[in-house]
């Protein structure tokens, strides 16, 4: 063994040095790029990140033809997959990344935002003008809602015995559901049922809510199935669960007996965004694909394809009322949604979510 | 001008350990030596690293929380070990006595479940497991159920223990296979029976291939978080799980890198202790 010593020693310095330069390398507060609106989009290309299946296939066809430039479409299967390479230094090569709202706001937080420039995004006015309300970035001025939505209670009308209501039916289950539910798993929606139950918000960062919030957490554990943050469609379709926390464009609600509900105690409201990074050389570019993507004809094919609300009015006006008669959570208004708590990124006090999901998971 | 054979036997260990050795430092070393240096510094309140010296990281590990999360998948690899161990020995043993050909067929049965997607033979057994799937079905049909089998630490192990045993049997074969016929045959001539034989002389001489086959086991099991995952439900997290949630959720590379650390020191410290008594065995063979 103490032949390699050298080597382990020399590479750990050799690494350590590697490490030094990205540290020193700083995100100096730029100011906002002077774009030209006359710019020749067709000498810039564009490299998108977002998560699989979540725009329509010919994205980069309609963005040629239309606009002229080449898109690379990247895939990223979480918000922290993106993070990582958006916040890993230097230029990561992606021009417009989707990311949820409280990531947005943690990029802009960074200085590694382009803001918004509307003037380059016309289809802006295609939006609700709640949609300019939402809590992480009020006015839009570093990200655009792409996909907008909340949590609620999905069950099997046919296996539950009284439809829920409320939280409670979630964290005090009756005999009936015991082992027949899952919540999920990732810190903040953890936490939701119960913060809202405590009457709290979903933000809180009140280390006595969330040790309160905690204990409920914990006796409703044995009850639970699982922790599920993916396949609890597939679970309730099944008959394995009866009743799950569920994103409201995850609730299959396309079976006959399977409905989705937001308990009367309020929920959050969460969003996905569009955001254009300031390290992006293709800035005009970047707004022109914004731009298109706010177009009905583009926008409009989320909510039939994969059940998701936008946050377009243009769009979901034009949406199959046929369609909405058999998700009627896609018909929840945007006034309904901001009755939601939006999410916001809570900094450094995001540790204490961190520390009571492992307390919840680690709990035997 | 010639080459020495000196320096032609230099020129042609370069050739031959360089690209190795080149790969192994690059990717194994360099990537060891960034987790080594995240270790002593504070988390980026956005993921990566600041760069102030701390040694609070070292000191969460002795947190009850994190030792619990520890401690509980020591327990559960030891369990997939042992179990390993009592299921592989036999089989590995029937192996190396069976004839040449057969020998070769069942070797190829060991190894054939590696020919598929490990995602896809772990949710296999959710489908057989779950409380709506074929076993629970029978044993309802019996009136023997519903049974709770999936989402448990029983769960976990038969998961683990499918993964893994492989790995138990394939060193555990090679030793047995290895031993000289002529012995076990001087033991029988010499009075003992077959119990006996195996106990004094086939058992001794392959200790080496069952310390092999529960490292080969136990250091994976313990690091493993996906079928925690998928066959645990998330009901229960392994340090695996804890590890991957540091990077990939919680934004918290030293700690991350502390625990991957700590892992690292009980996987050397294993493969330290098996290669001094493997050596010991060795030496009493």
């Amino acid at each position: 063994m103490t032949r390699h010593v050298p080597v382990v020693l020399a590479s750990a310095g050799l690494a350590f040095a590697l490490a030094a330069c990205g540290g020193a390398s700083s995100t100096g507060e730029a100011a906002p790029a002077t774009l030209d609106a006359k710019a020749d989009l067709s000498k810039q290309s564009l490299t998108i990140s977002i998560w699989d299946g979540y725009s329509p296939k010919d994205l980069p066809q309609t963005v040629k033809a239309k606009l002229g430039f080449n898109t690379t479409v990247a895939i990223h299967d979480t918000n922290e997959t993106v993070m990582a390479k958006l916040t890993a230094g230097g230029d990561s090569g992606i021009d417009v990344a989707f990311v949820s709202g409280q990531y947005a706001q943690a990029l802009n937080a960074q200085g590694l935002l382009e803001p918004i420039h509307a003037d380059l995004v016309p289809n802006l006015t295609n939006l609700y003008p709640e949609a300019a309300q939402l809590p992480y970035d009020k006015g839009n001025t570093f990200s655009v809602p792409y996909t907008w939505g909340t949590t609620g209670l999905c069950y099997r009308s046919d296996l539950v015995k009284t439809p829920p209501t409320s939280w409670n039916d979630l964290l005090s289950p009756p005999a009936e559901l015991k082992k027949k539910i899952t919540m999920m798993t990732t810190e903040r929606w953890l936490a939701l049922p119960a913060l809202k139950m405590l009457g709290a918000s979903v933000n809180t960062t009140d280390q006595a809510t969330l040790d309160k919030a905690k204990a409920m957490l914990l006796k409703v554990k044995p009850d639970l199935l699982a922790y599920d943050d993916t396949t609890f469609g597939d679970r309730l379709k099944s008959g394995e669960a009866a009743m799950v926390e569920a994103w409201d464009g995850w609730c299959p609600t396309d079976q006959e007996n399977i409905k989705f509900v937001v308990p009367k105690e309020g929920s959050d409201l969460w969003v996905d965004t569009m955001v254009i990074l300031k390290s992006s050389k293709n800035k005009e570019a970047a707004h022109a694909f914004v731009n298109h993507v706010l177009d009905p004809s583009v926008h409009g094919w989320v909510p039939p394809n994969i059940l998701y609300k936008v946050p377009n009015k243009t769009a979901m006006e034009s949406v199959d009322p046929a369609l909405l008669k058999d998700h009627p959570e896609l018909a929840q208004t945007p006034a309904d949604l901001l009755k939601g708590e939006g999410l916001i990124d809570l900094g450094e006090a995001s540790v204490a979510y961190t520390r009571l999901a492992t307390e919840v998971a680690a709990a035997q | 001008m010639t080459p020495s054979p000196a320096g032609r036997r230099a020129a042609a260990r370069v050739a031959t350990l360089g690209p190795g050795f080149a790969f192994l430092t690059v990717f194994l070393l360099v990537p060891l030596a960034l987790v080594l240096s995240y270790t002593v510094f504070r988390r980026g309140r956005f993921g990566g690293i600041v760069y102030e010296p701390t040694g609070e990281n070292f000191a969460r590990l002795a947190d009850p929380l994190y030792l619990d999360v520890v401690l509980g998948s020591v327990r559960l690899a030891a369990v997939t070990t042992l179990l390993a161990l009592l299921l592989g020995y036999p089989t590995a043993y029937m192996i190396a006595r069976l004839p040449g050909r057969w020998k070769a067929i069942a070797l190829v049965a060991v190894v054939l479940p590696f020919w598929t997607n490990f995602l896809i033979r772990t949710y296999a057994w959710i489908v057989l497991l779950n409380s709506q799937g074929p076993v629970n079905s029978g044993l309802e049909a019996l009136g023997l159920g519903p049974v709770e089998l999936l989402y448990t630490d029983g769960a976990i192990v038969a998961g683990l223990l499918y993964a893994y045993l492989p790995l138990m049997i394939l060193p555990l074969y090679s030793a047995i296979e290895r031993l000289d016929p002529q012995l076990r045959e001087a033991s029988a001539n010499l009075g003992a029976r077959p119990a006996r034989t195996f106990w004094s002389v086939t058992l001794p001489l392959s200790l080496p291939g069952v310390l092999t086959g529960c490292v080969f086991v136990f250091v994976p099991s313990l690091g493993n978080f996906v079928i925690p995952e998928l066959l645990g439900g998330g009901r229960r997290i392994m340090v695996g799980n804890l590890i991957r949630d540091q990077f990939l959720k919680a934004r918290d590379w030293p700690f991350g890198s502390v625990l991957a650390l700590a892992v690292i020191a009980v996987l050397v410290l294993l493969l330290f202790a098996q290669a001094w008594a493997g050596r010991r065995a060795g030496r009493n063979g």
